[in-house]
């Protein structure tokens, strides 16, 4: 049943990535049938996680490859909140193709697969993979953002005369939106880490390099809340930052998990 | 019932004929009222850009030489540059005029508001006023499906237009205006219909600058305050005949610090040049002349025609529903007249069967079905005839085989 429903939601995902860039050529009727297959596809990978976590026996996400497809998930869901939104498309171009591969991946090391059981506590699981993700997936859409600013900041700067025809968000719209998604996401990556810190004291164990890299992804997001606040980063530098902090991201989650997993 | 169309537009006519033929909007529904007379229907479209007359009636010769006689009373030398269309041409033309298709810049949306304002003022029956409800969708259908009245036409429109890029919606921004001359006026018009909010208005003199905060706003100040007041606002606008810089870079260098990442928007109309081009080299700062911005119109503009080609299907796709619907109308008294004269027999037959309440209702209910089965093929296949040209043959067909010539 979990195998039947990938592929749906595989071809709904797939579909809106195609989608967003006829729209980006011609914007009308495909932005729309983008939206829809960005919904369709969430809800049916929804429904794939409704049916894993059914059959399985503990939490069924605690392999790399099961949470890169919670992690997908959470992608799209966050990115749900504005994509469906005429002027925010444009991000459907960065977040779909990269759900999409991503989806796959997770497909092909067994993701999406229902699992046998843990050797963890379900709590325990749910509490620190599930706000890693979410605030992971929430430092994704702020790239996006940060992403498409820097696109939109290079097209005014350069005075490129299609400006107004492939419209993008506006400058401090993004600015703005990036910033609020990374205050959302710190919380919940900080309260995700102390629950893997308090389980580590708990039950004894070691410091890995996924854990290093983890933290200073937190102490990047955090100077960047602290510098826009105290400082007035905002803008070019700003988005930057968040980049930067996006690689440590990428770094944690498909160069790293091998530590950590095993 | 035929539609016909007269008129003069900016295609044939010069400005010094149309302004002749212009009617302020009194005139045209009195005009309209006139044309139409008792049993006719009749519409004017009056622009700056056209002079339109709609006339429904039973002779389009008719009905042409009416329009035509009420053009040329307005100005004889109108003659030549008149058009004239009928039916579906007529409505197709309407349509493409809705849409924008037909104005100097395509997709305006000012032409949507003139047809429905000439719609309702009209004499108007049921073939005009459906013709203009669906031009007034077909307009409004090429809007939303294409982006053909999206972009700014103009280069104040398009200054507005790219702060907004910047800033999103302009409602409580702030902007600074130096120098007051025309350009000036529309760019500040535009991005107050944006919600933006004039802050200060800086001239050479005092007395200029005071004019236009009465008019739109905020306060006057001196042209040498300008770069101590760069810190308060989102948007400059910089229209003067200075020969030199109004605003250096070091001016506004100077208030990056203080404005926290706030980003600014500069506007320069002004030629020679008013802002010094390096501030656009500055963080957060974001320069527009007047070369970049005509640069952006024309792209605007090339788009507007690029998506008009995909306006025109649309259109041409309704104007084609209207013509399905009005030929539709030459089978309607035969349709009409054979579920009459069916009624009309299925009353007879069951007031002859003396049947109690209770079967009366069941046969009534039962003898109703019959009838609606029966006659729904035929019916839908006289409308479908009538919109492919062989409706009357159909209609005649079947007031002949049923008998219904009497009451054509």
């Amino acid at each position: 049943m979990a195998e039947f429903l990938f592929w749906p939601a595989l071809l709904a995902y797939g579909e809106a990535a195609f989608a967003y860039y006829g729209e980006a050529r011609h914007p009308g009727r495909a932005g729309r049938a983008a939206t829809w297959g960005v919904r369709i596809g969430w809800l049916v990978q929804t429904a794939l996680l409704g049916v894993q976590a059914a059959r399985a026996d503990g939490f069924p996400w605690s392999t790399w490859a099961g949470s890169l497809n919670l992690f997908v998930w959470f992608v799209v869901g966050v990115y749900l909140i504005w994509g469906c939104r005429p002027r925010y498309r444009l991000l459907g171009l960065v977040v779909l193709p990269l759900a999409v591969v991503l989806f796959a991946l997770a497909r092909a090391g067994g993701g999406t697969e229902t699992i046998g059981q843990s050797d963890y506590s379900n709590l325990f699981l749910v509490l620190h993979v599930g706000l890693v993700l979410a605030a992971f997936a929430g430092f994704t859409l702020a790239a996006g953002l940060s992403a498409l600013y820097l696109w939109q900041e290079r097209r005014l700067k350069r005075h490129e005369r299609t400006i107004l025809s492939v419209r993008a968000p506006a400058l401090a719209k993004l600015d703005d939106v990036a910033a609020r998604t990374i205050a959302f996401a710190l919380p919940a990556l900080t309260l995700g880490i102390a629950v893997g810190i308090v389980r580590l004291e708990d039950r004894g164990g070691s410091y890995d390099a996924l854990m290093a890299v983890t933290a200073l992804t937190w102490a990047v997001y955090a100077g960047y809340l602290a510098l826009r606040h105290f400082a007035g980063w905002r803008g070019r530098r700003a988005a930057y930052l968040v980049l930067a902090g996006f690689a440590l991201v990428v770094i944690v989650r498909l160069a790293l998990p091998v530590t950590h997993f095993a | 019932m035929s539609v016909v169309l007269v008129g003069i537009s900016h295609h044939q006519a010069p400005v010094e004929l149309r302004e002749r033929a212009a009617l302020d909007p009194e005139h045209a529904a009195e005009l309209a009222r006139t044309l139409a007379g008792n049993r006719g229907e009749a519409v004017c479209l009056s622009t700056c850009n056209r002079t339109e007359l709609y006339i429904a009636e039973e002779s389009a010769d008719e009905a042409e030489r009416k329009a035509e006689a009420a053009l040329l009373a307005l100005e004889e030398q109108l003659g030549p540059s008149l058009y004239r269309l009928r039916d579906e041409a007529a409505a197709l033309h309407l349509f493409r005029v809705a849409a924008g298709l037909d104005s100097m810049v395509p997709g305006e949306g000012e032409i949507l508001g003139q047809v429905r304002a000439a719609h309702e003022s009209g004499a108007t029956g049921p073939i005009l006023d459906r013709l203009f409800r669906d031009a007034l969708h077909a307009g409004r259908k090429a809007r939303t499906e294409t982006a053909i009245g999206e972009s700014p036409a103009s280069v104040s429109s398009a200054a507005a237009a790219l702060a907004e890029q910047v800033f999103g919606d302009l409602g409580g921004r702030s902007v600074l205006v130096i120098g007051a001359g025309e350009a000036g006026e529309l760019a500040i018009k535009s991005l107050r219909a944006r919600g933006a909010v004039i802050a200060f208005v800086a001239n050479r003199t005092q007395e200029r600058a005071e004019v236009l905060t009465r008019r739109f706003g905020g306060e006057a100040i001196a042209l040498e305050d300008v770069a101590c007041n760069l810190e308060h606002v989102d948007v400059v606008l910089s229209s003067t005949a200075s020969p030199d810089w109004t605003l250096e870079r070091g001016d506004v260098a100077r208030t990056l610090h203080p404005r926290r990442g706030r980003p600014l928007f500069l506007i320069d109309l002004a030629v020679p040049r008013d802002l010094d081009p390096t501030i656009h080299e500055l963080d957060g700062c974001y320069l527009y002349d007047i070369d970049d911005l005509q640069a952006v119109v024309a792209e605007t503009l090339a788009g507007r025609r690029r998506e008009a080609d995909r306006a025109e299907g649309i259109v041409a796709h309704e104007a084609e529903r209207f013509r399905e619907w009005q030929a539709a109308l030459d089978v309607v008294p035969a349709i009409a007249s054979l579920r009459a004269r069916a009624e009309e027999i299925r009353e007879a037959e069951l007031e002859r069967a003396k049947l109690s309440g209770a079967e009366r209702r069941a046969a009534e209910s039962v003898t109703a079905a019959v009838l609606n089965k029966l006659l729904h093929l035929p019916t839908i296949r006289m409308k479908q005839a009538a919109a492919a040209a062989d409706g009357v043959i159909y209609a005649d067909a079947v007031r002949h085989l049923f008998g219904l010539e009497d009451e054509r």
